[in-house]
């Protein structure tokens, strides 16, 4: 029977030297990583609205201001008034009238390589989704990540079709990618050849979370329009 | 506890060893994961080289000022706290400069802490030389790898995207190399590299080689 080896015996004396030098290392890290996190907390998130608002007006046209909701599956309230983890942050935009000009979505989906996060736009004038900005992705250059740039891809999102069905629970039709050139109907996506596995995860996406939130956006409609300052 | 210090002075030669002789990319060929992986653009390397820079810098003083305090025992982790810890604000002020930037290096600027030129600097070298000595070769060894980064860079973004720093180069007939800023161009520019520097060193060597026999000669 093996006996299980001992460590070599640390000298006691060293105990005390080691113990004071990494708490001292511990404690300097603590403190540099705290100051750099406030330092910087303002900057950052200065940084995230800026980036939000660059891609909001974006993908709604005609929007120069917003407002921030909270859309649950049983209705629509101005985000931060309860704090919760459910539900989806919107984003609706407003012309120079104040009138809602349109309402943006974050959403997410597995694509070729990485996590793709996108921001679209639904219309509820039209019942249709008018524009995507891609937030976050990690496709293969010149294949994948035509996704953001590729003018005939973002061509199917002029006023991709998000109707309602009659019970207004869902969408009358899914939203699909089909093969490159083989769109014919409104609520399809023409997918980029060679970039099959990204135009798909967009198209995913796009209807997962389009069947969620259009039915509850349609019911809230009201709360949307009310205008700023005024109780809905 | 350790070995008796032998301190080396601050010459040219302690700054200019990291560009040239010991370049940490060129020559010892350390670092290759950021190296091959964030340089599809130069503005790209040269954030993930001056990012590195920053905190060779910063952890290798602290870790030279603190030599004398840090049991061999636990030195490992002592270094390894010190660089995460410069390597969470640079990650924060990367983030407050430009998130477009941040998301371009992605994971890459939390793997500087197991960057091997940074543990390695503060291993060999911070650990057993002066805070003046530390710094110029910090400085050296930083600069050498962010002209290293850049080198990389700027090829691959140049051919894969027929621009530089984002200013296009070319004109529209211009068709991009597309496997340049994919994962295989930057083993083929890295390759292209190395084969330069090679040659030019055997040259170099080659020459005094020559002059030695020369003035062997002529005596």
């Amino acid at each position: 029977m093996n006996r299980p080896a001992t460590p070599p015996a640390i000298p006691a004396a060293l105990t005390v030297p080691m113990l004071r030098t990494l708490g001292l290392v511990a404690a300097l890290s603590g403190f540099l990583v705290v100051l750099a996190h406030h330092l910087s907390l303002p900057l950052i998130e200065e940084n995230k609205r800026i980036a939000i608002e660059r891609a909001l007006f974006k993908v709604i046209p005609g929007a120069v201001t917003r407002r921030d909701y909270l859309l649950t599956a049983t209705g629509i309230q101005p985000f931060g008034e309860t704090v919760t983890d459910q539900g989806m942050h919107l984003y609706a935009g407003y012309d120079t009238e104040d009138r809602l000009a349109g309402v943006a979505l974050e959403t997410a989906a597995q694509g070729y390589q990485d996590v793709i996060r996108i921001l679209y736009s639904f219309d509820p004038a039209c019942e249709c989704i008018r524009g995507i900005q891609v937030l976050k992705m990690a496709e293969t250059p010149g294949i994948g990540d035509k996704i953001a740039k590729d003018p005939g891809f973002l061509q199917n999102f002029a006023a991709l079709d998000a109707r309602l069905d009659t019970m207004g629970d869902g969408l009358a039709h899914a939203i699909v990618s089909v093969r490159n050139g083989s769109k014919t109907e409104p609520w399809q996506i023409d997918a980029i050849s060679g970039a099959t596995i990204s135009s798909k995860a967009v198209a995913r996406m796009l209807n997962d979370s389009a069947q969620q939130a259009a039915p509850v956006i349609m019911r809230h409609l009201h709360v949307l329009q009310t205008p700023a300052g005024t109780a809905p | 506890m350790s070995l008796p210090e032998k301190h080396e002075p601050v010459t040219a030669d302690t700054f200019l060893r990291g560009l040239w002789q010991e370049n940490p990319v060129f020559v010892m060929l350390l670092g290759m994961c950021p190296v091959l992986a964030v340089t599809n653009s130069a503005i790209n390397a040269l954030a993930m080289g001056l990012a590195t820079t920053f905190v060779l810098l910063c952890s290798s003083s602290l870790v030279s000022l603190l030599r004398k305090q840090i049991p061999k025992q636990v030195r490992i982790a002592t270094y390894i706290i010190i660089i995460a810890t410069f390597v969470t604000m640079v990650d924060y002020a990367i983030q407050a400069i430009s998130l477009d930037l941040y998301n371009a290096l992605g994971a890459f600027i939390q793997l500087i802490v197991v960057n091997c030129i940074i543990l390695g600097r503060a291993e060999a070298y911070a650990s057993k030389q002066r805070l003046g000595a530390t710094l110029v070769n910090g400085l050296g060894m930083g600069a050498g790898f962010t002209i290293a980064l850049l080198c990389l860079g700027a090829v691959r973004e140049i051919l894969g995207a027929g621009s530089l720093f984002g200013v296009q180069l070319f004109s529209d007939n211009f068709q991009p190399w597309v496997v340049m800023i994919l994962p295989p161009g930057g083993f083929f520019v890295l390759g292209a590299w190395l084969l330069v520097f090679a040659w030019y060193r055997q040259r170099r060597e080659q020459r005094l080689a020559e002059q030695a026999e020369v003035t062997a000669d002529g005596r």
